[in-house]
């Protein structure tokens, strides 16, 4: 027998640990260190503060755990640790943004800001509003999704319930290769197309349709997904109730999985809203309330942002800012109630 | 070396559900020992007590005391990731690691414990293959993954990766239950060769293979409907299913009930 | 005498089972529907093509090669390195950053935290990626770049011995929008890609092969590196490379974030850099005819691109038999 394997036969079950309030005990000396630091030499500022004592604090425990537990343990403390940090990483910038857009954005924020647009006010005057652009925003995610949520969700029919082997393959492979188009690109396939070929020019409808392209393989893939969660049992027994293939899809499958099917809607269309670079390029944007979608240029909520953000004045900015608000706010409401409904779905419970 | 296990007083909870309750009995070194008793009576629940596998889900735990040749292993200053290489288990459905070799697996024990010298490894894997019986099968294959073996085969590597760490322990929770009868019959003169250096515990549905394997067996069942697990008796397994002591083990034992 | 019941006529049979004619016209729709993905997939390759063609007849072998971007009539001279350049550095470095934290997150909720923790921070993650592309922008724009000069400095002055954080002629002192600023703020949008589609690869292996890591001793991190992450090699790497493809394509944001230049430079510190994207955005507005042919030529070459790398990551995912879902 090898001595590597007689040291394990002969290995108790006895391991030195760390106490109980070591970890925090070392975390305060490294603050202290750190503090030390900051005041004997030039480095400066919170944010490099935070940094220094993180790092001088993982490195001691780690190197105590090593010493005193050995290496295995001390390697799980770190990973431990690094785990954290991830998360920390990830949560903080969402923090910053959230916190940041809220406290630019809130001054010229409000109900006036809602329901009023720039017709009376320049650019170099304060007050005006974004309602207009939400007006125009909400118009053309309506007309997108009128066109994309019921062929999606034909779509995803056609590939779960009729499909022939091949075909199905291969249109959920196009589907694929949809939800990858930039949506630069889409924007640029409407400029083409409707605009220069078809010689219609800006409006709330061009963005619709790009919006629509975008939006569509979203809705394709989610309600794919929760039509095929429906159990075949159940399609089973409304075969043998003799209902026909097409009443079973409208009356039971599609009824199983609506509430699924209505989240995926909710989140494509919160994916949307946001979307500018197609916008900027096919629906010219305005100052005024424009209710018309078919004809004339229209502003976006997407759009609006984007050109108020780079202006000189700082009222604009501003502007700009409690746009950005706006528009978080709405996502936020709808990525909520879309997870609100997921919860009460049967079918997505694991 | 093999060493003796205690239970005193182990009662086993879910969360705030208790699952079995206050067990006291004691395993010899170097004796195959199978629990028996109808389905769901917290068996399975005890046997993970016994190697801090019961811990790792969330919110459950213990009362009472599991020593380990008088030392608890529930007390301060243990270990558990040593407990449980020291008190090693085989589970039901056997799980070899998917994408490892035949030999990585085997050897992932070792690896982790701090054997890093290939020539102590290709020993110890021989070893430990031999010792599952299961080397002659696979001496040619050691390169190949271990998904590739039959049910019976992939128990018996899973048996040599556990004895590869050299535990004191052998835990078992019904091993033969996913296998067919040819290689549950292998299974079972693996661990009758096995208990000359282990001790051995045993999880069975099936008395005949109680009767077959241990040297000692212990009867457990519920209370009642909705009640804990306890144990109702422990004994020389000849005297327990020739002779038993208390009436509800002989209820089971002939039938009647479970 | 009819000993043999009189099956009903088979036709007639059909028509009941099947509901007739409600049946066909469903199927019709359903399967146009189907057709319809194709028609407007070949609509988009189509036209894009033949709106770029006239641009690509004018410069064919330097549109590859030139580096400057000045289509529109006087000086007709355009080409897409830099900018193919700018869109592959700048999401390759985002990447970088993006990515072993996306993995870490995945594996601290889903191997560290309780179960309603891991719920909670999974929502949380989600956020992350409903927050739209404009809004990064502007708070890349006033919020981060500022705070980065900082990091800029530190990095160009200790570690400027790397190609990559090198600082010639001193510039990266003055507030800039560089490469690094718009990898920094892709890397954000691109987290929460890698990071869920990473948890749902990590929540799918087999309990037991976790419990046979922990019975042979293992503490949790070798748990996790012996039986949860082999397994799940595939899954993140697909993960890696869905988040590439929308860094690749992200628009908006960096159009705001990134300094307009068209050289090829790997010092990412200093100011300057452009993508694709981004310069159709910024350009479009001034384009001729020619500009705008010479934009949707460009507009391909990144579609293309983005395409490739979404192929890459579905083939893998296909390969290792993951069970693919979309982040609902």
């Amino acid at each position: 027998m090898s001595s590597a394997t007689t040291v394990l036969r002969n290995q108790g079950i006895r391991q030195a640990s760390l106490p109980v309030w070591a970890p925090a005990a070392t975390t305060v000396g490294a603050v202290l260190v750190t503090l030390l630091l900051f005041a004997t030499t030039g480095f400066q500022g919170d944010a490099d503060f935070l940094v220094v004592a993180v790092v001088i604090s993982v490195l001691a425990v780690s190197g105590l755990s090593w010493v005193v537990e050995g290496r295995r343990r001390a390697i799980d403390r770190i990973a431990t640790n690094l785990a954290l940090v991830c998360l920390m990483l990830t949560l903080i910038p969402l923090g910053f943004v959230v916190g940041y857009v809220i406290k630019r954005g809130h001054t010229a924020f409000g109900w006036s800001f809602l329901t009023h647009d720039l017709s009376t006010t320049g650019p170099l005057q304060a007050g005006g509003g974004v309602g207009h652009a939400i007006l125009g925003t909400l118009e053309q995610v309506l007309i997108a999704s009128i066109f994309s949520v019921p062929i999606g969700i034909m779509v995803a029919i056609y590939i779960t319930e009729y499909g022939g082997r091949r075909l199905t393959t291969a249109v959920r492979f196009l589907v694929d290769v949809m939800t990858g188009i930039p949506s630069i690109v889409a924007g640029l396939f409407v400029l083409s197309f409707w605009i220069f070929v078809l010689h219609q020019g800006f409006s709330g409808f061009a963005g619709a349709l790009a919006l629509a392209i975008i939006e569509l393989p979203i809705i394709v893939r989610t309600s794919e997904e929760m039509i095929k969660l429906v159990p075949a049992s159940l399609r089973e027994a409304s075969y043998a109730l003799g209902i026909p293939k097409w009443r079973t899809t409208l009356r039971v499958v599609l009824p199983t999985a609506s509430t699924g099917i209505t989240t995926g809607v909710m989140l494509a269309i919160a994916r949307v809203i946001g979307e500018t670079a197609p916008v900027l390029l096919v629906v010219g944007s305005s100052n005024y309330f424009h209710n018309n979608p078919f004809q004339g240029s229209q502003a976006s909520i997407g759009a609006y942002i984007f050109q108020n953000a780079t202006s000189p004045s700082n009222f604009s900015v501003q502007r700009a800012w409690a746009a950005a608000l706006t528009l978080i706010l709405i996502v936020l409401v709808l990525y909520v109630a879309a997870r609100l409904l997921t919860r009460r779905n049967n079918l997505a419970r694991r | 070396m093999a060493k003796r296990i205690e239970t005193i007083g182990l009662s086993c909870f879910y969360g705030n559900t208790k699952a079995v309750d206050d067990v006291s009995l004691v395993i010899e070194p170097k004796s195959v020992t199978a629990f028996i008793g109808p389905s769901g009576c917290g068996k399975s629940t005890f046997l993970r007590s016994l190697n801090r596998m019961h811990e790792v889900i969330p919110n459950a735990s213990i009362q009472g005391k599991v020593l380990l040749d008088d030392e608890d292993i529930y007390g301060p200053g243990i270990d558990a990731a040593a407990v449980r290489r020291t008190i090693g288990m085989v589970f039901q459905k056997p799980n070899p690691f998917p994408t490892m070799s035949i030999f990585d697996n085997v050897a992932a024990g070792l690896k982790l414990n701090g054997v890093r010298k290939k020539s102590e490894l290709d020993d110890a894997v021989e070893r430990s293959l031999r010792g599952a019986n299961l080397w002659e099968e696979v001496k040619d294959r050691l390169g190949k993954s271990g998904s590739g073996l039959s049910g019976g085969q992939q128990q018996r590597l899973c048996i040599a990766r556990a004895i590869a760490v050299e535990p004191q322990v052998l835990l078992m929770d019904e091993p033969c239950s996913a296998l067919d009868p040819i290689s549950t019959l292998a299974i079972e003169d693996l661990i009758a060769q096995l208990k000359d250096r282990f001790t051995i515990v045993i999880v069975t549905h099936n008395m005949q293979q109680a009767a077959r394997v241990s040297d000692v067996t212990a009867f457990f069942t519920l209370q009642g409907p909705g009640q804990p697990g306890h144990l109702v008796e422990v004994d020389a397994t000849q005297k327990i299913f020739t002779n038993p002591t208390q009436k509800r083990t002989e209820d089971y034992i002939t039938g009647r009930f479970g | 005498m009819a000993i043999i019941a009189s099956t009903p006529d088979s036709a007639s049979l059909r028509t009941t089972r099947s509901g007739g004619r409600g049946d066909a016209v469903f199927r019709g729709l359903a399967v146009s529907a189907g057709l319809l993905v194709f028609v407007l997939l070949g609509a988009i390759a189509v036209f894009l093509v033949v709106k770029a063609i006239p641009s690509l007849h004018h410069d064919k072998t330097s549109f590859w090669t030139t580096k400057t971007w000045a289509p529109n009539a006087g000086s007709e001279t355009f080409g897409i390195a830099a900018l193919l350049f700018g869109t592959v550095l700048t999401a390759a470095v985002a990447m970088a950053m993006a990515v072993p934290v996306g993995i870490g997150v995945a594996i601290y909720i889903t191997q560290y935290a309780p179960r309603r923790l891991a719920t909670f921070l999974g929502y949380v993650t989600d956020l992350l990626a409903a927050v739209p592309s404009v809004v990064y922008g502007l708070w890349g724009l006033y919020f981060l770049l500022p705070h980065l000069i900082g990091v800029q400095l530190f990095l160009s002055k200790y570690f400027g011995w790397i190609p990559l954080f090198a600082n010639p002629n001193n510039q990266a002192s003055i507030f800039s929008k560089s490469i690094f600023g718009a990898a920094l703020v892709l890397a954000i949008m691109v987290l929460p890609i890698v990071a869920a589609v990473s948890r749902e690869v990590l929540r799918q292996v087999d309990p037991a092969q976790k419990e046979a890591a922990l019975a042979l001793g293992a503490t949790r991190w070798e748990m996790i590196r012996t039986s949860v992450l082999p397994p799940s090699r595939a899954g993140i790497v697909s993960a890696a490379m869905l988040g590439l493809g929308r860094a690749l394509g992200e628009t908006i944001a960096v159009a705001l974030v990134i300094g307009v230049s068209f050289k090829i430079s790997p010092h990412i510190l200093v100011p300057g850099g452009n993508t694709i994207a981004a310069n159709i955005a910024n350009s479009f507005g001034d384009a001729d005819s020619l500009g705008r042919s010479a934009l949707i030529a460009s507009g391909l070459v990144l579609f293309v691109v983005t395409l490739a790398v979404n192929l890459v990551a579905r083939y893998v995912i296909l390969r290792s038999g993951t069970e693919e879902r979309s982040a609902l």
